[in-house]
């Protein structure tokens, strides 16, 4: 086998599915277990699809399928739900990531496997909508007043709430980075150009969905889940292309992030770039290194960088003053 | 991983890494007459770990990890190894299988029909089934029965047999030349040891039964029998199974059939002979 | 303008019977909901159109006996069915 048993494995056999015919039994199982560490297991499904493979491993992979499509439906009903909820308030109420994407069909969501329902709303809006939620069965999460005032004032969301029937969450964000981050996205712009869905939600148009999965692949934690917002990425520029990309990535103050993501994705998925964008940049390999940290057994690998990302992603989000007070409050708490 | 242990058990097939010689040994003894995974491709994976390197060594503790974890589950010491191996695969089962309906019963079968006894942890189940299966029974499992929605038929998944404090007495006396695990004294659930399933239960793994009564046993009354209605049954099978949500419309069709098509009943035993016989009387009376 | 009750589509319901109560799988929801009357006598009575709740209560006397419902009593079930999902008011 001439490719290394980390993540690259993965990402070759999802950018290229006839090469999986090289594999031998350990290739299959340890592709197949880390493409579920990855959540990509349904993914792969969907691209090994009619490749000539051995029997267990197919099974395995229609198994991920059946898991996926479960739980499609059951992202797909929170989403009637909130439509329910909120439609009659005459507000944008904005999908975002995987909910948006199976929501409108798109490539991006072919074995998505989908987590809480994340919208985005007007910031002048959210009393209303917490308002309409609460009286629709949801509620908070955690009733906790330091972390709910230090959420309602600096992060881009609600605190938490989940529903007491169906004890899954909703996530209303109104921005799509912390609002201690330091790049700032243009959140009136982000739902003024957002695109209107049969059932009456919107979505981001396809430019601001590649500049928030780019944002947040490199903002929020670590880079676990990396694999997988990258090749989110990679079937977005496959299904609308990257014309005008460079342009709203500068308007949101995220050109560096996008531009970042879309090389990383063309290192691993040959996602095609747009003309005149660099290939690589200096650090790209180090990047590619944390990503791709997983190996035959589902482990994540590379904790020495791995640690160096975590530290990173906290300094983004908070300025350093902030955060050590932060978490000076929270040890406090712990402590007492 | 340094050690690696691989079995197929019915038609599910495992991989087990262990940081330790320890539990592969065990399972490789146990297990020794079981087939290996399909293909050589494990449907699910399991991780015996120590969290710190120096772990490995110095008291050690098996954390369980693999395919499907549970957040804060506590780990095991290394004397337990084998109960971690298990455990690990049991939770695999319960969080990850998609094929068949997963319902949280034993089973044994006779003439090609299924016995499927549900209930309670500690109503007897697992020794229930490995009685009967030192009486002519064959076992398909003593913790899962694996209902496929497609044909309505279950399909056996005979892992080590559990047994738990009196009933490990109950069986060593039962189980004349049966291969028993290490006694494992003082887990959380007390005092464990495994029984591997006889030789024509393990032969005999792939072959599935149709389900002909299911059975509600509650251990420590005098003996009693009454019929259970199909809601009540619906209701005890949906709560027993872990996933039944996530098969959707499958599990639910297979479900519904199973309860329209199965009769059930309750039986309450003051000791095992009392429930062995009443067992017998109710297949008869089929 | 009195609030309509709409119930998820037939097709999107699996009915069966269990002896005394009934088994539903709503489709859309992946929720299985076990149920006592009249909670599906009101599913089925709404299968054709949204109604209001006392054109729904009409429809119920004449098909079937039903002692002493009133409207008070209906709109609570309604409103326990429009909790499930497998009720909409509109």
């Amino acid at each position: 086998m001439g490719v290394a048993l980390d993540g690259h494995l993965l990402a070759r056999a999802l950018a290229d599915p006839a090469s999986v015919a090289m594999l031998d039994s350990a290739g299959w199982q340890a592709l197949l277990t880390m493409a579920r560490a990855e959540l990509l297991s349904a993914t792969l499904a969907h691209r090994l699809d009619g490749i000539a493979k051995p029997e267990a491993a197919q099974r395995f992979l229609d198994d991920a399928r059946a898991s996926c499509a479960q739980g499609r439906l059951v992202a797909l009903w929170e989403v009637e739900m909130a439509r329910r909820a909120l439609g009659d308030l005459g507000v944008p109420v904005v999908l975002l990531k995987g909910s948006a994407f199976i929501a409108a069909g798109l490539a991006a969501g072919q074995g998505r496997f989908v987590g809480d329902l994340d919208i985005l709303v007007p910031r002048a809006e959210l009393d209303r909508v917490e308002a309409a939620l609460l009286g629709a069965g949801w509620e908070w999460v955690k009733p906790d007043p330091y972390d709910d005032a230090y959420y309602r004032r600096w992060m881009h969301e609600l605190p938490p709430l989940i529903h007491r029937e169906r004890d899954r969450m909703i996530d209303v964000h109104h921005t799509i980075l912390p609002l201690t981050a330091r790049p700032t996205p243009d959140a009136d712009a982000l739902i003024a150009d957002s695109i209107a869905l049969p059932n009456g939600l919107h979505m981001l148009n396809s430019d601001d969905m590649i500049c928030h999965a780019a944002a947040h692949l490199f903002a929020d934690g670590d880079l676990s889940g990396g694999m997988r917002n990258l090749w989110d990425i990679h079937c977005l520029v496959d299904d609308f292309g990257a014309d005008g990309l460079a342009e709203r990535a500068r308007a949101h103050g995220l050109a560096s992030a996008v531009r970042r993501a879309m090389r990383l994705a063309h290192a691993l998925y040959d996602t095609p770039l747009p003309k005149g964008w660099a290939r690589s940049a200096g650090d790209d390999s180090f990047y590619l290194r944390r990503l791709t940290a997983r190996d035959g057994w589902g482990r994540q690998t590379r904790p020495v960088i791995r640690l160096g990302f975590y530290a990173r992603s906290h300094w983004l989000r908070m300025p350093p003053l902030m955060l050590a007070r932060h978490l000076w409050t929270k040890w406090r708490k712990q402590a007492g | 991983m340094r050690h690696v242990f691989s079995v197929a058990i019915g038609p599910v097939g495992f991989r087990v890494g262990s940081d330790w010689r320890g539990p592969v040994a065990a399972l490789e003894r146990l297990y020794a007459s079981y087939p290996k995974p399909q293909d050589g491709i494990a449907d699910f994976t399991v991780r015996l770990f120590a969290d710190r390197p120096w772990r490995r060594f110095f008291r050690p503790k098996v954390m369980i990890g693999g395919d499907f974890v549970l957040p804060e589950a506590a780990p095991l010491s290394l004397e337990h190894g084998l109960l971690a191996a298990e455990m690990a695969m049991n939770l695999q089962m319960a969080l990850g299988q998609r094929r068949y309906l997963l319902l949280h019963a034993s089973a044994v079968e006779r003439d090609g029909k299924a016995l499927v006894m549900t209930g309670l942890s500690g109503a007897g189940k697992s020794t229930l089934a490995a009685l009967l299966m030192t009486r002519g029974w064959r076992l398909m499992g003593d913790e899962f029965a694996l209902l496929d929605p497609e044909t309505g038929l279950i399909h056996a998944f005979p892992r080590l047999i559990s047994l738990k404090n009196e009933a490990i007495a109950v069986m060593e006396a039962a189980a004349t030349g049966g291969a028993f695990g290490p006694l494992l004294a003082e887990t959380p659930k007390g005092a464990i040891r495994h029984l591997v399933p006889d030789t024509r239960s393990v032969a005999a793994m792939l072959e599935p039964a149709r389900p002909a009564l299911i059975l509600f046993p509650t251990f420590g009354h005098d003996a009693a029998t009454r019929e259970v209605a199909p809601s009540e049954v619906f209701v005890r099978l949906t709560q027993a199974s872990t996933n039944y949500v996530a098969l959707a419309e499958r599990g639910f069709t297979a479900l519904t059939r199973l309860v329209a098509e199965t009769p059930a009943r309750a039986i309450d035993y003051p000791d095992t002979e009392s429930a062995i016989a009443q067992v017998e009387a109710l297949w008869a009376s089929l | 303008m009195a609030t309509l009750y709409r119930a998820a589509p037939p097709d999107s319901l699996i009915v069966v019977p269990v002896d005394l109560l009934t088994a539903i799988y709503h489709r859309a929801s992946g929720q299985t909901h076990l149920m006592a009357s009249p909670a599906p006598e009101i599913l089925e009575a709404l299968a054709e159109a949204p109604l209001d709740a006392a054109a729904l209560l009409g429809k119920l006397r004449a098909a079937y006996d039903l002692g002493d419902a009133d409207l008070a009593a209906l709109t609570a079930r309604l409103d326990e069915l429009v909790e499930t999902g497998l009720v909409e008011r509109r």
